[in-house]
């Protein structure tokens, strides 16, 4: 049997043409744990209920066991939901809770016959009480809630009523179960002993779990692959070793566990230059000084001593936090520029000590920049003013009012005011990852357009800003319109 | 300390007002009823009256009757017309505004005018008076009662529950037989007696509608507190009967609503 069940292919989904979910495509294979993660409005719900049938794709189809079920209404599908904030009917107690879907499910009765017309006929018939009752009370035994059956569902408590969600959904022998953030409203303990017997249970029933989370911890510990969202989009698809290893790009370093995120050079193959800095690492095959984002994790940096011949760069402590399984630091390194980094090992120092820092050459990961500079199509106003993004810049360019013009600028010249009113055009703060030494924002204009902006501040996400360009700064360029041709 | 009393004391001094008001012409008319209805005719104590109505010797209890009947039936059309308008006033939510304002519109007429007028247009079409009339009538005067206590509670259906029984294997009617119905439980609850209650008192519908053929309870309690018959006390005895009956049916109410509470917090 094909081992795809589900295949999601160049799936669209937007809501009064705000794009929720853009051209996403992945397969999930059967008996498979698959999560997906990102942050919250980053699609994820949308595309589980897309499998679930709650919604339907703007483009794209899915198919499940090689079949299309993009159209196919949610009772049809063999597919059953545990849903975020449980569901479970208040009309009901536990057990018909339980029974709900049992009670309309039609089985095979008997052999199939050949009728008067020579067709081969299957006769239908619904579950008996007992056949009810028997697998109700094996899937309330499968939860540890025997004794619960006659419950009305408000006197559970919250990890009780999760447990009969998930009884109620895996009753009906689903051949995948989708789990919308089902532990989000458990307090960490309980959460902790559910992701087990969730565990557990996938093992057990060998069926496909998709599974819903922003809590990257979650996703780690459950999952046998990982699906990293971001805007509606696939960031990177795997095990959960190798994203947390090798993360695909800067968002899902810094999604995926604590990381520090640094700006370096590649001087050569396995050479990267940080700050001043040569290291000695294991990527190849980028441009000679390609400017690229390196990835180290806070327990792959050692900290030894100043004279140690281990090491590489030397630091001043800033801060020491007792951690219970390590000590936690955060030291500002000597170069050209200063990063900070954050440190997890057993050494304790005191704030203030000079080290120095070892890492070992597998562990800088090194990744393409997404973008070098931001670039924006926009027109000439007048002569030294540019419209772009809806709005008009002072710039220093002599072409003609009209002309169709690219404009550059680089990370560092994009100023960000408090104010919305005190800048030029207004935009969103959509992300702010921190890069030793400053705050690499993404800001989404209102025609949504996304500037990269190097900060030495760190902004609040979501948070409105101005935009602001010194003149100077705006590189125009007059686009041909043979290139547009 | 003293600064606290004074508050208090003024606060609650906002209510005396509307505890007069309750008093003059709530509690002291109630007083005056139940102090006729054992009056007799030379002003002593009886029990004449209770006997005159319970003995059907003027029909009273037969009107009872009928008015209990078609109050019932008032109810019930009520429910079948009630429940799909509110279902699908609730379920197309952001338009339907200016719908359930249609709905409500009627109610803004005097209940006079607007049945006398409905009398007019069945006379100008040539509509016989009679049963179906009044039934119409009534039902076009409830009809708000029923239909806005269930629009409420289908509102405020959680549409994940919905989705949860789509999700375990129901079609569109099993959703609606085995989630929505049971879940707008109060709503129905409630609307079957914010119309049965005025309907089995009303006055006047009937007798319009029905060029004072069909009697309804309402209809004869006024007659009893006419000039021309002027049996207050009989009356009186009939007013007894309806209060006990809109007490009994508030009781069931709270009762199966008191079940629902506990439900439909969640």
């Amino acid at each position: 049997m094909d081992d795809k069940i589900i295949e999601i292919r160049n799936v669209n989904k937007s809501y009064s043409d705000k794009p929720v979910v853009k051209n996403l495509s992945l397969t999930i294979k059967r008996g498979e744990f698959v999560t997906l993660l990102g942050p919250s409005g980053c699609g994820k719900t949308t595309t589980l209920r897309m499998i679930a049938g709650f919604e339907q794709p703007t483009s794209g189809t899915i198919l499940f066991n090689g079949a299309d079920i993009t159209t196919l209404p949610p009772h049809k599908r063999n597919i059953n939901t545990v849903f975020q904030r449980y569901a479970l009917f208040p009309h009901l107690n536990v057990f018909n809770n339980i029974a709900f879907g049992l009670k309309m499910k039609l089985i095979p009765d008997g052999e199939p016959v050949t009728d008067k017309k020579g067709n081969r006929v299957q006769k239908m018939r619904h579950l008996t009480k007992v056949e009810i009752s028997d697998k109700v009370n094996n899937a309330l035994r499968m939860v540890d809630l025997e004794d619960y059956g006659h419950r009305s569902v408000n006197s559970l408590s919250g990890g009780q009523m999760q447990r009969v969600a998930i009884a109620r959904a895996l009753v009906n022998e689903p051949q995948v179960l989708l789990l919308d953030e089902p532990l989000g409203a458990l307090d960490l303990k309980m959460r902790k002993d559910m992701q087990l017997e969730l565990m557990q249970m996938h093992k057990q029933l060998g069926i496909t779990f998709v599974y819903v989370t922003h809590d990257q911890e979650e996703a780690l510990t459950m999952s046998d692959t990982i699906v990293v969202m971001k805007d509606g989009e696939i960031q990177q698809i795997g095990t959960p070793t190798k994203v947390y290893d090798e993360p695909a790009n800067a968002f899902v370093a810094d999604f995926i566990g604590e990381s520090n995120i640094l700006s370096g050079t590649m001087v050569k193959d396995f050479c990267v230059d940080i700050s001043g800095h040569k290291f000695e690492c294991v990527d190849s095959g980028f441009k000679h000084d390609e400017p690229i984002d390196v990835i180290i994790r806070p327990e792959d940096i050692h900290i030894v001593s100043l004279t140690d011949k281990q090491c590489l760069v030397e630091a001043d402590v800033l801060t020491c936090v007792f951690k219970g399984d390590h000590y936690q630091v955060t030291a500002l390194t000597y170069g050209e520029e200063r990063n900070e980094l954050i440190i997890h090992d057993n050494v304790e120092v005191n704030a203030g000590d000079k080290i120095g820092l070892y890492i070992k050459p597998f562990d800088f990961h090194i990744m393409h920049k997404s973008r070098l500079i931001n670039t924006i199509d926009g027109e000439m106003y007048e002569e030294n003013v540019v419209e772009f993004c809806d709005g008009r810049f002072e710039c220093v360019s002599n072409l003609p009012e009209g002309t169709k013009v690219r404009v550059s600028v680089d990370f560092d010249d994009v100023e960000l005011t408090d104010d919305e009113e005190d800048g030029i055009i207004g935009a969103t703060i959509i992300s702010t990852i921190y890069k030793g030494s400053y705050w690499q924002c993404i800001v989404r204009t209102d025609t949504y357009y996304d500037f990269f902006v190097d900060s030495d501040y760190e902004w609040s996400i979501n948070d409105r800003v101005g935009i602001k360009i010194a003149p100077d700064k705006l590189i125009v360029e007059e686009v041909k319109d043979e290139e547009e041709v | 300390m003293k600064k606290k009393f004074k508050f208090r004391f003024s606060r609650k001094a906002l209510a005396y007002p509307y505890m007069l008001f309750l008093l003059l012409f709530v509690v002291v008319p109630l007083v005056i009823i139940l102090i006729n209805a054992f009056l007799g005719d030379d002003g002593g104590l009886t029990l004449a009256n209770f006997a005159e109505f319970f003995s059907d010797a003027g029909g009273g209890l037969t009107v009872l009757g009928n008015s209990l009947i078609i109050g019932a039936v008032t109810t019930l059309i009520c429910l079948v017309i009630g429940y799909p308008c509110a279902y699908l006033l609730a379920k197309y939510h952001a338009s339907s505004k200016v719908f359930v304002l249609l709905f409500i519109l009627p109610m803004w007429v005097n209940f006079l005018i607007r049945t006398l007028s409905t009398k007019a247009i069945f006379m100008a079409i040539g509509v016989k008076l009679g049963m179906g009339t009044v039934l119409f009538g009534m039902v076009y005067n409830y009809l708000p009662y029923m239909i806005l206590p269930l629009h409420t509670t289908l509102v405020s259906i959680d549409h994940s529950y919905i989705e949860a029984a789509e999700d375990l294997g129901a079609d569109k009617l099993t959703v609606l037989r085995k989630t929505i119905i049971p879940l707008s439980m109060p709503g129905i609850v409630s609307g079957i007696t914010m119309t049965f209650i005025p309907a089995i008192s009303t006055f006047a519908i009937s007798e319009i509608l029905s060029s004072s053929k069909i009697f309804l309870f309402g209809d004869a309690i006024n007659m009893h507190f006419s000039k021309t018959t002027n049996s207050f006390g009989v009356g009186s005895v009939m007013s007894l009967v309806m209060l006990v009956l809109v007490i009994v049916a508030n009781v069931i109410t709270s009762l199966t609503s008191k079940d629902e509470e506990v439900s439909s917090v969640l």
